[in-house]
């Protein structure tokens, strides 16, 4: 069962996206929003994180070896000034979308698996990695015509 | 107060001359649920001057808070010499607040700007009108020559300027200029209001009347002052609790104001918690079936949801993080849970705080919950704090579209592009309008090269001074600044434009509760001083702004065509002024906007029907995540099928962006008090409400003061992570561990900085990016002995002293007021 790698997955991809709101938000101190928001949205990821513990643990003991190529590395640091800002915003996007995709395929194992607390775990945390997107699109939407167009 | 007039507490309406610094409430005409608030006439002219001396009495309103209160200005040998109350006018019948009984007298101050200035070799020199227009347009067309010209522009307007002003502005900015990058100082004062009303009704616009004081049984007070902010307001609502039949009262307020001192129940929370207590006593309101069962399931949409966030509220977890006991959670709960007809204010205490929109929605969810809307008493007031935000918001001179349109609907969009004649791609709404913090950031980042701010003083009122000072300081950034006054924020201009104020120029406005008010011109502006409004046509006029067939883009020429222009951009829209004129107005005691065809005399009430602005055509928003402030798609929007149902929206408590800690273990909250308006621009030269409050001061509970060995009047210096700055302490009734500061007072010329906003930090609501001023952990050092000085705090009010022998705050012969109350 491949259960785990994805769960281990998604754990991973959480504690990665954590670590770059993060590191975001330090890096861009004077965007008082993006500075304040980060730090919220990296604890919803610790959280999120935290509760895939225990199904790591539970489908971990019979898993084979993990594929090749199983991690994405879609973060390499804060830029900086307003176009910056925009990559930072847009790299933690397509982090979020990983997460947002391996929610709902985590889910589905969780049908597979008959794992209905998983499968909580899954309708839980998936809402809220999305509703991080909806942000991170809102908040580059508006900043893109200043940064693109405006901006020296 | 003179003896033997006014005596308080006998119920008895006397009429005769009261010193309204000694008592800013005046006397008490009390009155019983259903019956007419009492007339009562406040007058004040200058010394020796009787009625009989005034040659001519202009109508106006007042314009020093959001009251609205209607009034009449006395004029003499072409000055203006006094005020007088409307005693018909519907909002206020005939009382003035002090600020608006001495505040007129800062229109004749010597220090008025009379002539342009510009900037030459560092220093500010008289000019004229053209060279300093000639300036900005020079660099207006510059900047607008290359890609993106829209985006070097930004625009920082007020609270205080009149309807057909910001409708002007806003035609400029969105259909000449082409940028969203315009917001008002509103931003800092009602923002949260517009936006809890939009999240929750779909619109802006406050459901409730002020006549809904009238004939409720119980009020509830969240985060407002109303006593020192809209004390005529207070007037009325004392009135009724002086009266027969005293309606209960809850104070939500970590400071003794006098609302907590007439309250039944007064809770002191914690600032920055207010979404943990609001979940609480939804909670209990749920679970003790108080709701209004048929109205929540015909009316509302998200009762489950909002079932299961606040589940977890109990009132002694909410108490825990509230640092109140658990039995005045539920004393607060069973006040608004069972009261027959509910009226709720809601201010700054929850809209310049942690999780400022959803605390504000949470009373409207009460509301909601228990039907308690659009009937005689029940009613909400998400208030204004200054006399024409409504306008600010109403005309789109903020991060609004005019009339309430929602930027993300294109019907809307071509709408303005019809009445204005102009391609839609040029206006902006690519995303939402800027709001001001972000416009100071393009500034501070330097791809904003023109900022133009009109009647309004960033340099004391924004967070974090020192940061603004850099920016307004930069060189490449081109300043425009349009007051009275050389403010502090005028010395850092490139050209200051000296602007013609209320009393010297005609235009309407709007308070908290829709009513319009038309205030007409009594005096001429001193010097080359200009209506606002006749600046911003001729700017329009020398850049020669055109509409796509070629014609001059604003078509008006003075206030009156410029209101009947808006008339048109309202009409349909929920603000619909389109029944209104200046006629009409000329002879009334204010109306209320919707005034349609159908309802010519106005609207009392909103959503009468329990039908609100919610469907998808007429919302001004598709909404947004209160958490974050990520906004919704139309299609996600039209998915929950509103059908004119309210949304009940709900999110957890979390710890605001700043809390103390070992360094900083005090919470610092700013506010108002009852004898200064905003910088002080006015009201500190005004000498009776200068004198009431001199200078900045200190508020520590006992508690704290002890600890910190500090006494009455000592001076103690006051430090954030930002900056420090020093004062002297008032000992007094404040929760313990919160500090209070005014922050009307600017850095000034004395040694040591005293603006509290040196203090606050840059952080703000996600949804309505109103600034957390009422949040910030500080430590409080002593510096020096009182030697035997009192703080300059006011004493009549909430900064009242305990256990010091304080002189009283009083304003002596030059403050008495005239009060006549109706006979019977």
């Amino acid at each position: 069962m491949h259960l785990a790698h994805y769960v281990g997955l998604l754990h991973r991809a959480q504690v990665e996206l954590a670590r770059a709101f993060r590191e975001i938000g330090a890096g861009d101190p004077d965007e008082a929003d993006v500075f304040h928001i980060t730090a919220t949205l990296a604890k919803q990821c610790d959280q999120h994180a935290q509760r895939l513990e225990p199904f790591a643990q539970r489908y971990g003991e019979d898993s084979p070896d993990e594929p090749e190529r199983l991690h994405s590395e879609l973060f390499r640091g804060t830029r900086t000034g307003p176009i910056g800002l925009l990559r930072d915003l847009h790299d933690l996007y397509l982090m979020a979308a990983e997460c947002d995709m391996a929610w709902t395929l985590v889910g589905q194992g969780g049908q597979g698996a008959r794992d209905q607390e998983l499968l909580q775990v899954a309708q839980r945390c998936e809402p809220e990695t999305a509703m991080q997107m909806r942000w991170l699109r809102t908040r580059m939407k508006e900043a893109a015509p200043q940064a693109l167009v405006v901006a020296e | 107060m003179v003896d033997g007039h006014w005596r308080p507490g006998t119920g008895i309406p006397v009429s005769g001359m009261v010193d309204r610094i000694a008592a800013p409430w005046g006397g008490r005409t009390p009155y019983a649920a259903g019956k007419p608030w009492p007339v009562r006439v406040d007058t004040f002219l200058e010394s020796g001057l009787s009625e009989a001396d005034v040659e001519r009495w202009v109508p106006a309103a007042s314009v020093l808070h959001s009251n609205g209160d209607g009034e009449d200005i006395a004029v003499k040998d072409g000055r203006i010499v006094g005020v007088r109350g409307r005693a018909a006018d519907r909002v206020n019948h005939g009382r003035l607040d002090p600020k608006d009984l001495y505040g007129w007298q800062a229109n004749g101050s010597p220090d008025r700007l009379t002539r342009p200035l510009v900037r030459e070799r560092d220093e500010l020199v008289e000019t004229d009108w053209d060279t300093a227009m000639g300036r900005i347009v020079a660099r207006s067309e510059e900047l607008l020559g290359d890609p993106g010209g829209w985006g070097r522009f930004g625009f920082y307007t007020s609270g205080q300027l009149f309807l057909e002003e910001y409708y002007t502005l806003a035609v400029i900015g969105k259909a000449a200029i082409g940028t969203p990058h315009m917001d008002g100082n509103t931003r800092l004062c009602t923002a949260t209001a517009a936006a809890a009303l939009k999240a929750s009704f779909g619109t802006d616009g406050q459901p409730g009347s002020y006549t809904d004081v009238d004939h409720c049984d119980a009020l509830a007070i969240w985060g407002h002052n109303v006593a020192e902010t809209q004390s005529v307001l207070w007037m009325r609502m004392l009135d009724r609790l002086h009266g027969s039949d005293r309606p209960r009262l809850l104070c939500v307020d970590p400071r003794p104001t006098p609302v907590a001192q007439e309250a039944d129940v007064h809770l002191a929370p914690k600032p920055g918690t207010n979404v943990a207590l609001v979940n609480a006593i939804l909670r209990e309101v749920l679970e003790r079936g108080w709701i209004d069962g048929r109205y929540v399931a015909e009316h509302t949409l998200g009762l489950d949801a909002l079932r299961s966030t606040v589940e977890g509220y109990s009132p002694a977890h909410a108490a825990e993080i509230c640092g109140i006991p658990p039995r005045d959670i539920s004393a607060a709960a069973e006040l608004v849970g069972t009261c027959e007809l509910l009226l709720s204010t809601v201010l700054q205490g929850f809209y310049q705080s942690n999780q400022a929109t959803a605390a504000a929605c949470g009373v409207n969810n009460l509301h909601l919950l228990r039907g308690m809307l659009g009937r005689p008493g029940a009613g909400v007031y998400q208030m204004n704090g200054q006399p024409t935000a409504q306008n600010t918001r109403e005309t789109g001179a903020d991060g609004d579209l005019p009339g309430m349109r929602n930027w993300d609907n294109h019907a809307h969009i071509q709408e303005l592009a019809e009445l204005w004649n102009v391609e839609p791609a040029l206006i902006p709404h690519w995303a939402p309008p800027t709001h001001a913090m972000q416009i100071w950031r393009y500034a501070e980042q330097g791809s904003i090269k023109l900022l133009w701010i009109s009647a309004t003083n960033p340099m004391v009122s924004l967070p974090e001074l020192a940061r603004i000072r850099t920016i307004l300081s930069r060189s490449e950034l081109f300043v425009i600044v349009q007051d009275l006054f050389l403010t502090e924020t005028a010395e850092l201009a490139d050209v200051v434009l000296p602007a013609a104020t209320w009393g010297e120029k005609t235009g309407t406005f709007t308070n908290a509760d829709r009513t319009v008010h038309l205030a007409e011109k009594a005096v001429d502006p001193p010097g080359q001083a200009r209506p606002d409004l006749d600046i911003l046509l001729d700017y329009a006029r020398r850049m020669d702004f055109r509409d796509k067939d070629g014609e001059p883009l604003i078509k008006w020429r003075d206030p009156e065509a410029a209101f009947d222009a808006w008339k048109s951009c309202s009409k349909g829209r929920p603000c619909d002024y389109s029944a209104l004129s200046y006629a009409k107005l000329r002879d009334s005691r204010g109306i209320q906007w919707p005034c349609t065809e159908d309802s010519p005399e106005g609207t009392e009430r909103l959503y009468t029907d329990g039908r609100f602005n919610t469907d998808p055509d007429c919302c001004e928003s598709f909404g947004h995540d209160l958490v974050t402030g990520a906004a919704f798609t139309e299609e996600e929007y039209r998915a929950k099928e509103p059908r004119a149902r309210a949304f009940l929206y709900a999110v957890d408590y979390q710890p605001s962006p700043e809390v103390p800690t070992d360094e900083y273990p005090l919470i610092l909250t700013t506010g108002r008090t009852v004898y200064q308006f905003h910088t002080r621009t006015k009201t500190g030269r005004a000498p009776q409400l200068d004198a009431a409050a001199p200078d900045i001061w200190v508020e520590l509970h006992p508690a704290d003061a002890e600890r910190l060995d500090v006494h009455e009047g000592d001076v103690v210096r006051v430090a954030s992570a930002r900056a420090a700055i020093e004062g002297r302490a008032r000992i007094c009734g404040i929760r313990t561990g919160v500090v209070f500061l005014p922050f009307h007072y600017g850095p000034g010329p004395q040694a040591a900085p005293r603006a509290a906003n040196d203090l606050t930090i840059t952080a703000w609501d996600p949804v309505s990016k109103q600034p957390i001023f009422k949040v910030a952990a500080v430590r409080v050092e002593h510096v020096a002995d009182a030697d035997g000085r009192p703080a300059p705090a006011p004493t009549t009010t909430a900064s009242a002293p305990i256990g010091a022998d304080v002189p009283r705050t009083e304003g002596g012969a030059t403050a008495e007021v005239r009060e006549v109350m109706e006979a019977g």
